[in-house]
């Protein structure tokens, strides 16, 4: 195999690795402070189509980034009012908002739009000198500005969750939700925030899909994504470092299947199509049980009736 | 800087919970420097009282005065702005947080947490009281002891100098205890105001200047700890004289009715837990289980229950061998059995109470028929058990889990021993318990002895085992170290075979 090629899936790599990198921290947000959120690959279908829509009405992939995020948050909120205020049971609720998300986004594509539309996407931005290093360069410094957005976010989110005050507060609740409302954290209101960050990290995912690289909205644009996002969290540890080597290692497998088919390897289409998807399972199966999970995850918070 | 809190009174609180009528028009008062001990049985109303001050609770009428001035505490934050500090009975610590990051905690506003200038601050707290803690250790990595006392840093760092604790001393060991008591004077001396939750009659004597008693959400008594005495105390308590119970008559006892043959089983952790225990117990008789708790008690009721599998050895129940026998066949063949976990084992804690009463007998007559439920027949037993035994319940539809320990207790000691079995295995059955709830279990253990049932008793408090075994037996690592009638032994004898240290005569 030449350089070309080993380029060329390493560069395809980081470039799929975006989506779960997005929708993933997003989600370590929220798990960390104790909210499951199933319904990622609702929000991100909305993300996709409110980036798409915006962008192809008002001509500018900034503006469908700004409407992604809206969305996103959006998408969030509702989820942080029937999960965390009426206090549903979080994994149904979750389910509930990615079929809402999933046909809402098809539906409103069908009135609004109708067929196959292009639009103008994100353009890749070459950064200066650095992109003229040699196999660094075009693998690492040749990207749209989502996919340095996804990579910044990593050591970004590792400070907000271990160095603020906020990451703190995040950290108690998702472990010890009774501890941090005797300490006057309100619960609730950190479930908010993680919750809508979260969402509006999964509708950026989306806008990457439709605005970053097919250019276009179609039914099922995120194909599993955000179940993988919710999967990666697992892996890695709900940490944004195990993270981003959970979405690299998926993603870098992803790459190397495609090439395969592109290349026309004697190699049955249908097993290539399935590697990243055994790797995950393989790797998720290899790491270790559920030790760093956040205490509370999945548990509603109520105050005691009694005492 | 908070305003130091010189007298705090709290006037006619009443309180009002679903079927309960938890705090009525209590009246309790502290000063500075005063030590004040809230004396009550589980569920007499004292932690909900605390939840009010602290801020947790609302109070349906009644105030507070905090230097003679009307105060509204709507949450824990205003309570803490108040120089109010909580010590509560199950720790609110984040695990998976370090000291510092918990002491810290909903406190700093700034965008980065300083914790440099908070362990500095933290370590002047700790010079001042004689309190060794390291800031940067994680809280699961600590003993209960010492997260207790990162609690009460916790509420020093934010200024409390009035410090409400609630059962402090029930998960510590007697050594951490004493250490504690040393503590808390310490800082009445210096000036805070405690408060003291407690139904341990020997900590209240050994730690408070005044105790106000409450009994079932009233304070009936508010005294001078030294112008009273603990049989005074617990009289007040409980709300009549106290007769410590025990073993009377003679001991005659009847065939064998349970027996274990040189038994062997693994632990949760596939580790031997069993090795080769030979036990007899016969009509009439309290045979007793001494030793710390994880030395096979738990794995020696569940053999005998069915519950977990032998790896070698013989069981017999009833003349019958039951070492192979499902569950339903050993209870059917007259085995009773109180679980050490009397919450989620012992009974269902979402289910009702007469849903939990017959949870062995829900399968045939009276109870059911055709496999229809007999619910006329079901409520009248239930309703009956409920009165002998004394469940203090809004109604028989209240899920059990809603009702405090000896309450549960007293369920499925109910559904137990009116099935009349020949054998009844009882593992930790007062653990936790108060003393009137304590005192009527070991009654009805007694009962049930005069009634010719065999009674396996599992405990750690010897006191418990001296006064009602007819024989003790001592299980270390797995194996029984040596059965004696309870004339012969004593707690030295029984501490050191607990040791696993066997005596030499």
């Amino acid at each position: 195999m030449n350089s070309d090629i080993i380029i060329i899936i390493l560069a395809t790599g980081i470039r799929l690795a975006t989506p779960y990198l997005l929708a993933a921290l997003g989600e370590m947000f929220v798990q960390r402070s104790g909210v499951y959120n199933l319904g990622v690959e609702g929000i991100m279908m909305m993300g996709a189509f409110a980036g798409f829509y915006a962008t192809l009405q008002l001509g500018s992939p900034l503006l469908g980034i700004a409407a992604s995020l809206a969305i996103g948050g959006l998408m969030g909120l509702i989820m942080a009012l029937v999960s965390v205020t009426f206090k549903a049971e979080q994994g149904i609720s979750g389910i509930g908002l990615y079929m809402f998300g999933w046909g809402l986004s098809g539906l409103l594509f069908r009135l609004y739009v109708g067929g196959i539309t292009s639009i103008e996407g994100l353009k890749a931005i070459k950064i200066p000198l650095l992109s003229q290093i040699p196999f660094l360069g075009p693998v690492l410094f040749d990207h749209n500005m989502l996919v340095y957005t996804a990579f910044l976010l990593v050591p970004v989110t590792g400070f907000i969750l271990f160095k603020t005050s906020w990451g703190l507060n995040v950290r108690a609740v998702g472990n010890k939700p009774e501890a941090a409302d005797t300490l006057g954290v309100s619960v609730v209101r950190i479930r908010y925030q993680c919750l809508i960050v979260g969402g509006m990290l999964a509708g950026l995912a989306g806008a990457f899909l439709t605005l970053g690289q097919a250019n276009m909205f179609a039914d099922n644009i995120t194909a599993g994504r955000g179940f993988i996002a919710i999967a990666l969290v697992y892996f890695g540890r709900w940490s944004p470092w195990g993270i981003l080597l959970g979405s690299l290692l998926f993603s870098l497998a992803d790459s190397f299947q495609s090439m395969i088919q592109v290349l026309g390897i004697n190699f049955p289409y249908e097993l290539a199509v399935i590697l990243p998807y055994i790797v995950t399972i393989v790797a998720l199966a290899i790491s270790y049980g559920r030790v760093w999970a956040p205490a509370a995850l999945g548990k509603t918070f109520q105050r005691g009736t009694r005492g | 800087m908070v305003e130091k809190i010189e007298h705090l009174e709290m006037c006619g609180i009443t309180k009002r919970f679903p079927g309960v009528l938890s705090n009525n028009k209590v009246n309790i008062h502290i000063k500075t420097g005063e030590v004040l001990a809230i004396l009550g049985e589980n569920g007499a109303g004292k932690t909900t009282l605390m939840n009010i001050l602290y801020g947790l609770y609302q109070p349906e009428s009644g105030k507070i005065l905090l230097n003679g001035k009307h105060v509204s505490i709507n949450s824990p934050r205003e309570a803490i702005a108040l120089g109010i500090g909580m010590v509560h009975q199950h720790f609110m610590l984040v695990p998976t947080l370090t000291v510092c990051e918990n002491v810290i905690l909903g406190l700093s506003k700034s965008f980065l947490v300083d914790l440099k200038t908070a362990a500095q601050k933290i370590k002047e707290i700790t010079d001042t009281y004689g309190l060794a803690i390291n800031p940067d250790a994680f809280v699961w990595q600590l003993s209960v002891g010492e997260q207790q006392r990162v609690e009460i840093i916790k509420a020093l760092y934010r200024g409390a100098n009035l410090l409400i604790l609630d059962e402090p001393t029930a998960v510590l060991t007697p050594q951490e205890s004493n250490e504690l008591i040393q503590l808390l004077r310490n800082m009445a001396a210096q000036g805070n105001s405690i408060i003291l939750i407690s139904h341990k009659l020997h900590e209240v004597m050994a730690l408070s200047d005044r105790v106000t008693v409450l009994r079932d959400g009233e304070v009936c008594a508010d005294v001078l700890t030294r112008e009273t005495t603990q049989e005074a105390l617990a009289q007040l308590m409980v709300g009549r004289k106290m007769a410590p119970c025990k073993r009377e008559g003679t001991f005659s006892p009847g065939q064998t009715v349970l027996e274990l043959q040189d038994v062997f089983a693994h632990g949760d952790k596939g580790t031997e837990a069993l090795a080769g225990v030979s036990l007899t117990i016969r009509e009439g008789e309290i045979l007793g289980i001494a030793g710390v708790s994880g030395n096979g008690q738990k794995e020696l009721a569940e053999v005998i229950a069915g519950l977990r599998h032998l790896s070698q050895g013989k069981i017999t129940l009833n003349g019958k061998e039951s070492t192979k026998m499902s569950p339903a066949r050993i209870i059917q063949q007259g085995l009773g059995y109180i679980p050490e976990d009397r919450l989620h084992v012992g009974s269902i804690p979402s289910f009702n109470i007469w849903e939990n009463l017959i949870l062995k007998d829900h399968n045939h007559p009276p109870f059911a028929k055709h496999t229809f439920l007999k619910k006329k027949a079901i409520m009248a037993h239930s309703a009956s058990l409920v009165a002998t035994y004394g469940v203090k319940t809004p109604n028989l539809e209240t899920a059990t889990g809603r009702l405090s320990g000896g309450n549960i207790q007293r369920v499925i000691l109910a559904r137990e021993i009116t099935r009349s079995p020949v054998a009844l295995v009882a593992a930790y059955p007062t653990r936790g318990l108060d003393i009137g709830a304590t005192e009527y279990l070991h009654s009805k253990l007694l009962e049930a002895r005069k009634n010719g049932i065999g009674v396996l008793l599992i405990s750690e408090d010897l006191e418990e085992l001296l006064s009602l075994c007819d024989n003790i037996a001592v299980l270390y690592e797995g194996s029984v170290m040596k059965v004696m009638p309870v004339e012969a032994t004593n707690e030295r004898i029984l501490g050191l075979l607990m040791a696993g240290i066997a005596e030499e005569t």
